[in-house]
């Protein structure tokens, strides 16, 4: 049932995107579309509006970064879900890091604002056109993003974690 | 004529006669004080959780005369800190401890707040110690309440024996210096 | 620190469109709800925009508990983030555990038997009920009736002795491991969800009665903080917040996990989404928590506690002392010398508060290359200036309450 839903998904996404749907694959039954940045918001949209798909739910939003991959390490993930149909796939954006931008998806869903949030706080990607773009969950000054793999976890002012103790 | 002592259950040794007691006003005051803590509960994670648990009728912290809890600094005198403390929520600790009245103490409950836990990022302060001082650590994660209960009788103990001008007192203010409370 | 004053509403007026003159600002006053404070069950702060008592908008400000998860889930093996997911939404520890589980379970491909399921419904339900309790009874204190909290706290007390048993520890249990439990349930914990099952309903009818049909209870609860069902599904809500909007939406049904399937239980769904409809959503999924236990207790099969997957289970430790294989499987899982396939799963669980999804990318290493966990009360927060608007201050704290914001979870 499920995988007869995919097949239709892909083959109608296929159908109406063509060359700016840059893959669909199928992992552990689900979905990954990529898609080029351009057509993000009117491809979202048109699942939100089809009449057979009614993808009414946005489940989540997060950011992942590769450093190795030229001019595509940073990724938006856009998690969907269709209650109605009951499938849920995910929508993958690559960007350069050298020009994070991408626009906002809080016009068709409004659970995006926050995700998006977190997601400039922790990679530095700008949704063009939202509200209100700032730090959400650390102190206000922080002057870089904690989730690029060149940042370590611990912050480098620690003078008390003394590594011979660690073992390391 | 000798004078005999007596012990008052829980509290100082005193002299006793005919309808009077001899004692030093320093312990009278320090076991109606200890007896009597207002606790202010700054639960921020699952510390918090197990404080409600000590709150509760199973564990029942009120038997040790610290019923009313205090959400306003200026009406306590036990800070609780109870869960992890961000960087972000730092300056807010240390406001709300100096807007304590003196004597105030501070027992940190829980691995997060003495010393940043399981928690070793960029985001977490190592240890409430860093922005104010602390009487007692309860360590735990979370510590049972049986461990947080432990930790109010070692302040009662604290408090019982303080002396009266230790709030005065150079090292105190030394102290606080330390932490750039003033 | 955050300044209060009009500059922090001008972000505002661009969120609600609204234009506002000299004059009408004037009037207002701003109110600073937190970060400490009695009513916030957690540390988030609201700068409210008052009118007098009613309040016009709303600013929230979190991340005062932001702990890294996601950075820290990075740095850690597999089998060491389940402490991490403890500390997310505290008051059900277990669901969030056995959510990660059954992620790392989907991305190795491993089958659970049916004895491990049924197992880890009792737990999870266990934990739903904890959960449940503390949400009401904390409605029920932010209306001054503190008496059900107390009495209803030491069934929870209970369901503690429960975990206890199994794990040895009370609320962040860290409760199995992949691919299974560490040792079968005892008789004693058998014996202990028994006693649980056979007291408890006692104890909630008791508490429902003092504060379900009581008029104070409900003046102060009906047609407070409501949301309709589109907006709901809008922002994002899930769980008993979603359901009391009208949706039912449970990922238990949608996208059965761990045998759920095999269980009969309803959905309560509300109509109008108040605080009221909120804590009846939660009431009723405590009587169905308590009937799923009893299915699972009556069906439970024999068999193993644990998948039968060698390379990702930790061997028991007679074999590792014992036998060659034993000790070398142990080394090699310890040390992260185990092939993990490459690749990215979403899993999500019905939670305490709705629906927890991790979405895990593995690259083949022993560590996640990227772990982003779907934080229900996260999404579901942004909507309360839009609940509360309109309303009073006494309203606002309730409302907030009812909501279930775990300040582990908002945060992460």
């Amino acid at each position: 049932m499920a995988e007869a839903n995919n097949q239709i998904l892909s083959e109608a996404i296929s159908a109406q995107f063509g060359s700016q749907v840059l893959s669909i694959e199928e992992t552990y039954a689900t979905l990954d579309i990529v898609v080029e940045k351009s057509i993000i918001i009117p491809f979202i949209s048109w699942l939100k509006t089809h009449k057979t798909f009614q993808v009414n739910f946005l489940t989540s939003l997060c950011g992942v970064h590769f450093p190795e991959q030229n001019d595509r390490e940073l990724s938006v993930v856009y998690h969907l879900h269709s209650f109605i149909n009951n499938i849920r796939f995910r929508v993958h954006v690559f960007l350069p890091a050298s020009q994070p931008e991408i626009p906002t998806l809080t016009t068709l869903f409004a659970a995006a604002n926050w995700m998006e949030r977190e997601t400039f706080e922790f990679y530095g990607i700008k949704f063009l056109g939202h509200p209100d773009l700032r730090i959400i969950l650390n102190v206000e000054d922080m002057d870089y993003h904690p989730l690029l793999k060149q940042y370590p976890l611990v912050d480098a002012t620690r003078t008390d974690k003394d590594d011979k103790y660690f073992g390391r | 004529m000798g004078l005999n002592t007596s012990k008052l259950p829980n509290g100082p040794e005193m002299y006793v006669g005919e309808g009077y007691g001899l004692t030093q006003i320093e312990k009278v005051i320090g076991m109606a004080r200890a007896n009597s803590i207002w606790p202010l509960p700054f639960a921020t994670s699952c510390c918090g959780i197990e404080f409600m648990a000590t709150m509760a009728s199973t564990y029942d912290l009120g038997r040790f005369g610290a019923e009313r809890l205090s959400f306003s600094p200026r009406q306590a005198d036990l800070l609780m800190v109870m869960g992890t403390i961000a960087k972000k929520m730092g300056p807010i600790l240390k406001q709300v401890y100096t807007q304590m009245a003196e004597p105030k103490w501070v027992i940190a409950v829980g691995a997060c707040a003495s010393s940043g836990g399981i928690f070793d990022t960029y985001s977490v302060l190592q240890g409430i110690d860093k922005v104010i001082p602390v009487d007692v650590y309860v360590p735990g994660c979370p510590p049972p309440p049986e461990a947080i209960l432990d930790g109010i009788l070692k302040i009662q103990e604290l408090i019982k024996n303080e002396p009266l001008r230790r709030r005065e007192s150079a090292e105190y203010n030394d102290l606080l210096q330390s932490y750039q409370i003033d | 620190m955050i300044n209060i004053s009009d500059d922090n509403f001008e972000k505002h007026k661009a969120l609600n469109g609204q234009e506002q003159s000299d004059q009408e600002l004037k009037q207002y006053n701003y109110l600073n709800l937190g970060p400490t404070h009695p009513a916030t069950h957690g540390i988030f702060q609201n700068i409210l925009k008052m009118d007098g008592e009613v309040i016009v908008d709303a600013q929230p400000t979190i991340g005062y508990i932001h702990r890294a998860f996601e950075k820290l889930a990075e740095n850690r093996p597999f089998y060491q983030i389940t402490t991490i997911t403890d500390r997310l939404n505290y008051c059900s520890s277990p669901i969030n555990n056995i959510g990660w589980h059954l992620t790392v379970e989907k991305l190795l491909g491993v089958k659970t038997p049916k004895r491990l399921d049924y197992l880890r419904v009792i737990i999870m339900e266990l934990a739903r009920i904890a959960d449940h309790i503390i949400c009401n009874s904390v409605v029920a204190v932010d209306t001054g009736a503190l008496t059900g909290f107390l009495y209803v706290f030491q069934w929870r007390e209970k369901i503690y002795e429960i975990y206890e048993e199994i794990c040895g520890a009370r609320l962040t249990t860290n409760i199995g491991r992949i691919g299974g439990f560490e040792r079968d349930f005892s008789e004693k914990v058998f014996a202990k969800i028994n006693n649980l099952l056979s007291e408890l309903p006692a104890a909630l009818s008791e508490f429902e009665k003092l504060v379900m049909r009581n008029r104070i209870f409900m003046d102060r609860t009906v047609n407070v903080g409501g949301i309709t069902g589109e907006r709901a599904l809008e922002y994002g809500f899930t769980g008993p917040n979603l359901r009391a909007a009208g949706v039912d939406y449970d990922v238990r049904v949608m996208t059965p996990y761990c045998s759920y399937e095999d269980f009969d239980f309803t959905i309560p769904v509300g109509s109008s989404g108040d605080t009221y409809d909120r804590f009846c959503v939660r009431q009723e999924e405590m009587w169905q928590s308590i009937s799923i236990i009893k299915q699972a207790l009556k069906n439970l099969p024999n068999g193993d506690f644990h998948a039968d997957v060698p390379e990702f289970y930790l061997p028991p430790k007679e074999e590792v002392y014992n036998t060659m294989e034993g000790l070398i499987w142990h080394f090699k899982i310890v040390m992260g010398e185990i092939n993990v396939p490459k690749g990215q799963v979403y899993q999500s669980v019905e939670g305490g508060n709705g629906e927890l999804g991790y979405y895990l990318v593995s690259d083949g290493g022993r560590q996640p290359y990227r772990l982003h966990i779907r934080r229900p009360c996260f999404i579901y927060y942004q909507a309360y200036p839009e609940m509360i608007k309109g309303s009073m201050l006494s309203d606002a704290i309730l409302t907030m309450s009812s909501m279930n914001v775990i300040a582990g979870e908002l945060d992460a």
